[in-house]
C-alpha cells in the first residue's frame, strides 16, 4: 500500500496541494480526476519524489519513502510525467533499455534484454524498435515511454495522463495493458486522467481532488455519481449504466 | 563505420599529430629539442583532455550542448585570484615563483567558490539553471574586479597575468605538468563509475530520477570534478574559450552512441588533434607567430554560430 499523510506544497505562498491523505489500495488501478489545477499531477510527483512537498510524509508499504535510497526506490516505484521532450537520439529499444538502469546499472544482461524485449512486445512497438524516436509520432512515441516503464517493472506504476496525445484505439489499448498490469502482474497503477469515461471504465478506485484537497476517495460506483461529479467539476454530468460500466454524459 | 573504429582512427590521427610535433625537424641532437617539445606536448594532451571532460560532463547536467564551464565563471575566479596575488605580492613574490604553490592555492579555491555555490544556490533553488545564471553574473563581477586591478598595476606585471589570459603552448608551466597528470587521473578514475549514471541524465531531470539517479548528489560530484578540470588547462596554458564547444559537439556528431564513455574518448581525441595538429601547422608549416588559442577561437567562435542556427532551426 502506498499512503500520503497530509500531503502539502506551496509555491511562495499559494497552496497547491493541501493536507491530502490518501491510502492507494495495492494491486488495483486508482485514478486521479479533477479540473486543471487542482494539483492532481503535484501530488502524483510528490508520491514520485520528483518534487519534495512542503509538508507530510509518503510511506510505502508502511516505510517513508525517504528513508528508502533511491536507487532501491526506482525499483520499487516508477513515474512517466507528461511532455518526455528528450535532448540525444535514441532508437525504441535504447529509451526502453534505460527502464532496466535500476537493475543493470547501465550493463543489460540477458535476462534484461529479454524484459525489454517483451515490454516493446506488450506496447505494439516491434517494427520500430530500431527507430529513432523523435521520427515516430506522437502516439507511438508515448508508447514507448510507457514501455520503458514496464521494463522497469515496479510494483507501484504512476502515470502523468499517459493517454495525452493518443487515439481512440491506442487509448483502449493502453488502458487494457495497465490492467493486465495490475491483474496479471499484481501491479499497483496511479493514474492522472482526464477522461472521466476512461477512469469509470478501467479503474478500481477513483480519488477526486479540488482546489489541491482530496474531494472525496472510492470505489467507481461511489465516485462516479452525478451529485459528487457535480461537486468536483462544477457541471452537470448524465451517468448511465451501460454494458456493466458506467459513462458520463456531459458533451452537451 | 563502428564507433570503436572511428575511436581508433581517431586515436591513430591524435598520435601522428603529436610524434609531428615532437619529432619534425627535430635535428639530429634529440637530447636538445625533446625536453622541450615533449613538456609542450604533455601539456596539450592534458589540456585537451581536460577541456574536453569537463565540457562533455557539463553539457550534460545543464541539459545543453552549447554551454562550457566558464559560463559558471570558473575561469573568471582564477584569473582573479592571479591578479590579486600579483597586486598584492608583486611579481616575485612567493605566488608567482612557486607555481605548484600556486597552482595548489587556485584550485583549492576555486573548490571553495564552487562549494559556496552550490551550497547558497543550488541547494536552496534545486535548480542548475539558476545556478548558471548566478554563475554568469559572478564570471562578470570576477571579471570587472580582475580588469581593475589590472589596471592599477605595474605594466611589467600586467604582461605575467596576461599570459593566464591567453592559451599559449609556448611557455607552459612545465612544473605543473606532474601535479595535473595526476589529478587527470585520479578524476579519470573517480569517474568512470559515474559515467552510466550521467548516461540517465541525459534523458532530462525527471526521468533520471525515476531511474533511482539521485540527482543532487550527481550534480554536486560532477560540479566538483568540472572545478578540478578547468583549474588545470586554465593554470598549465591559459584560457581555451571555444575548445569545449567544439570538441564535444565533434564528439556528438562522430559517434552513433550517447554513451559518455565513447562521447568523452572522441572528445579527448578531438582536442588532442586540434591543439597539436593546429599549434604543429602554425609553428613549423606555416612559421606564424600566433598562439592556437587564437585560431581555436576564431574557428569555435564560427562554429557556435552554426550550432545557435541550427538549434533554433528545430
Amino acid at each position: 500500500m502506498m499512503r500520503t499523510e497530509n500531503i502539502s506544497k506551496f509555491y511562495d505562498e499559494k497552496a497547491v496541494v493541501e493536507g491530502v491523505s490518501v491510502d492507494i489500495p495495492k494491486g488495483k488501478i486508482t485514478s486521479f480526476i479533477g479540473s486543471n489545477g487542482a494539483g492532481k499531477s503535484t501530488l502524483l510527483s510528490v508520491m514520485s519524489r520528483l518534487i519534495k512537498q512542503s509538508g507530510g510524509k509518503v510511506y510505502l508499504e508502511g516505510t517513508p519513502v525517504t528513508d528508502i535510497e533511491d536507487s532501491e526506490l526506482a525499483k520499487r516505484v516508477s513515474i512517466l510525467k507528461q511532455s518526455s521532450h528528450i535532448n540525444i537520439r535514441l532508437t525504441v529499444r535504447e529509451l526502453v533499455s534505460f527502464g532496466r538502469f535500476p537493475y543493470s546499472g547501465g550493463r543489460l544482461t540477458q535476462e534484461d534484454e529479454d524484459i525489454v524485449s517483451r515490454a516493446i512486445g506488450y506496447m505494439d512497438l516491434m517494427e520500430s524498435e530500431n527507430n529513432y524516436i523523435d521520427t515516430l509520432s506522437g502516439g507511438q512515441r508515448q508508447r514507448a515511454f510507457i514501455a520503458m516503464i514496464i521494463a522497469q517493472d515496479t510494483d507501484y506504476v504512476l502515470l502523468d495522463e499517459p493517454l495525452n496525445n493518443l487515439d481512440m484505439k491506442h487509448s483502449v489499448q493502453i488502458m487494457k495493458t495497465l490492467r493486465r498490469l495490475t491483474d496479471e502482474l499484481g501491479k499497483t497503477v496511479v493514474l492522472v486522467i482526464h477522461d472521466i469515461n476512461f477512469a469509470s471504465c478501467y479503474s478500481d478506485y477513483i480519488a477526486a481532488l479540488k482546489d489541491g484537497k482530496l474531494a472525496g476517495f472510492g470505489t467507481v460506483e461511489q465516485m462516479i455519481e452525478s451529485g459528487i461529479l457535480k461537486d468536483i467539476f462544477g457541471m452537470d454530468f448524465d451517468v448511465r449504466e451501460m454494458n456493466g460500466s458506467r459513462i458520463c454524459l456531459y458533451y452537451t | 563505420m563502428r564507433d570503436s573504429a572511428k575511436l581508433a582512427v581517431l586515436f591513430a590521427a591524435s598520435l601522428v599529430c603529436v610524434l609531428l610535433f615532437i619529432f619534425y625537424d627535430a635535428g639530429s641532437d634529440l637530447s636538445f629539442i625533446l625536453p622541450e617539445r615533449g613538456a609542450k606536448v604533455a601539456a596539450m594532451v592534458l589540456t585537451g583532455v581536460a577541456v574536453a571532460y569537463s565540457s562533455v560532463i557539463f553539457q550534460t547536467i545543464t541539459f545543453n550542448r552549447i554551454l562550457t564551464p566558464s559560463v559558471m565563471g570558473f575561469d573568471a575566479v582564477y584569473l582573479f585570484l592571479q591578479t590579486v596575488a600579483l597586486f598584492f605580492f608583486g611579481g616575485g613574490g612567493f605566488m608567482m615563483v612557486n607555481e605548484v604553490f600556486n597552482f595548489t592555492v587556485s584550485a583549492a579555491s576555486l573548490m571553495l567558490f564552487t562549494f559556496f555555490l552550490y551550497r547558497l544556490v543550488f541547494v536552496r533553488k534545486g535548480n542548475v539553471f539558476f545556478l548558471m545564471l548566478v554563475g554568469v553574473v559572478m564570471w562578470t563581477l570576477f571579471r570587472s574586479l580582475t580588469v581593475f586591478m589590472q589596471m592599477l598595476i605595474d605594466p611589467n606585471e600586467y604582461a605575467i597575468v596576461q599570459d593566464t589570459m591567453f592559451a599559449s603552448f609556448n611557455n607552459v608551466r612545465a612544473d605543473l605538468i606532474g601535479v595535473s597528470a595526476v589529478i587527470i587521473a585520479l578524476v579519470a578514475l573517480f569517474c568512470v563509475p559515474m559515467l552510466r549514471k550521467l548516461d540517465v541524465m541525459l534523458l532530462g531531470r525527471e526521468h533520471a530520477v525515476n531511474l533511482g539517479i539521485s540527482y543532487d548528489v550527481l550534480v554536486k560530484k560532477s560540479l566538483i570534478i568540472i572545478t578540478l578540470l578547468v583549474a588545470i588547462p586554465t593554470a598549465l596554458v591559459g584560457q581555451m574559450t571555444f575548445l569545449g564547444i567544439i570538441v564535444s559537439n565533434l564528439a556528438y556528431e562522430t559517434m552513433k552512441t550517447y554513451k559518455h564513455a565513447y562521447v568523452i574518448t572522441c572528445a579527448s581525441l578531438f582536442s588532442i588533434i586540434a591543439i597539436a595538429g593546429g599549434q604543429f601547422i602554425l609553428e613549423r608549416v606555416f612559421y606564424f607567430n600566433i598562439t592556437i588559442s587564437v585560431i581555436i577561437n576564431f574557428a569555435g567562435g564560427i562554429y557556435f554560430i552554426y550550432l545557435l542556427t541550427r538549434e533554433s532551426k528545430r
